[in-house]
């Protein structure tokens, strides 16, 4: 089965936005010890150098980037912007290529 | 009459536009956050904490945090009800997610109070 682009935008919208959901507590763990103290703070940055870190701060970044991308689109259509076919087709693309972007960008700056 | 008695709002309605003020509340904080962590990097400490030291900052941030969770309730509880077809199984797992955003909402609410 073949899924048109717009589909594909559709179900990683869902599955990226599951996902942020279940990192929740990564990032609320990320937030109280960034928070609680200068000592706390930069014993944090010193694990965030880790390999295994950077691969969870980029995932969380990742699935947000697409997932507000994609959001976005979802809320211009709502507003009955660039629904047609055609424009859909566009929009979905650009969610596509622009986040792939931003995570191309976040991947160079986390590593 | 009662259609879904676990959803957030009364009506469909009522989650569809929840669900659209909290997504802009959340684009516009996530924006805000980047652009912090962008403008003061390498980040330290102080700079971050001034994010979330005011009375205003802790407002914006528990907004932005309520905001999350009925977000990703209204969010699980569509994906849950569209794929989970046996009902005691969805209610199960309804309910886990409902007390896992619960328990996120208390935590992070200690968080950004505690600061």
């Amino acid at each position: 089965m073949r899924f048109p682009v717009t589909a594909w935008v559709s179900i990683l919208h869902r599955l990226s936005g599951a996902f942020v959901f279940l990192l929740i507590p990564g990032v609320l763990w990320l937030l109280q010890e960034s928070l609680a103290s200068e000592t706390r703070f930069l014993s944090l940055q010193k694990t965030l150098g880790h390999p295994a870190w950077k691969m969870f701060i980029w995932l969380i970044f990742s699935a947000i980037v697409y997932h507000s991308a994609a959001g976005i689109r979802h809320l211009g259509m709502d507003l009955h912007w660039g629904d047609s076919k055609k424009a859909a087709r566009a929009s979905a693309w650009i969610v596509l290529s622009l986040s792939f972007s931003l995570i191309l960008w976040g991947t160079y700056k986390i590593w | 009459m009662v259609k879904a008695a676990t959803s957030l709002g009364r009506t469909g309605l009522q989650d569809w536009l929840i669900q659209r003020v909290s997504a802009v509340i959340l684009a516009v904080y996530i924006i805000f956050i980047f652009i912090t962590i962008l403008r003061h990097a390498p980040l330290h400490y102080s700079a971050w904490k001034i994010v979330f030291s005011s009375h205003l900052m802790k407002g914006i941030a528990l907004l932005a945090l309520l905001s999350l969770i009925t977000h990703a309730w209204i969010g699980m509880w569509t994906i849950t009800t569209d794929y989970l077809k046996n009902a005691m199984v969805r209610l199960l797992v309804q309910l886990l997610f409902f007390l896992a955003l619960v328990g996120d909402l208390f935590w992070g609410a200690c968080i950004i109070w505690g600061t």
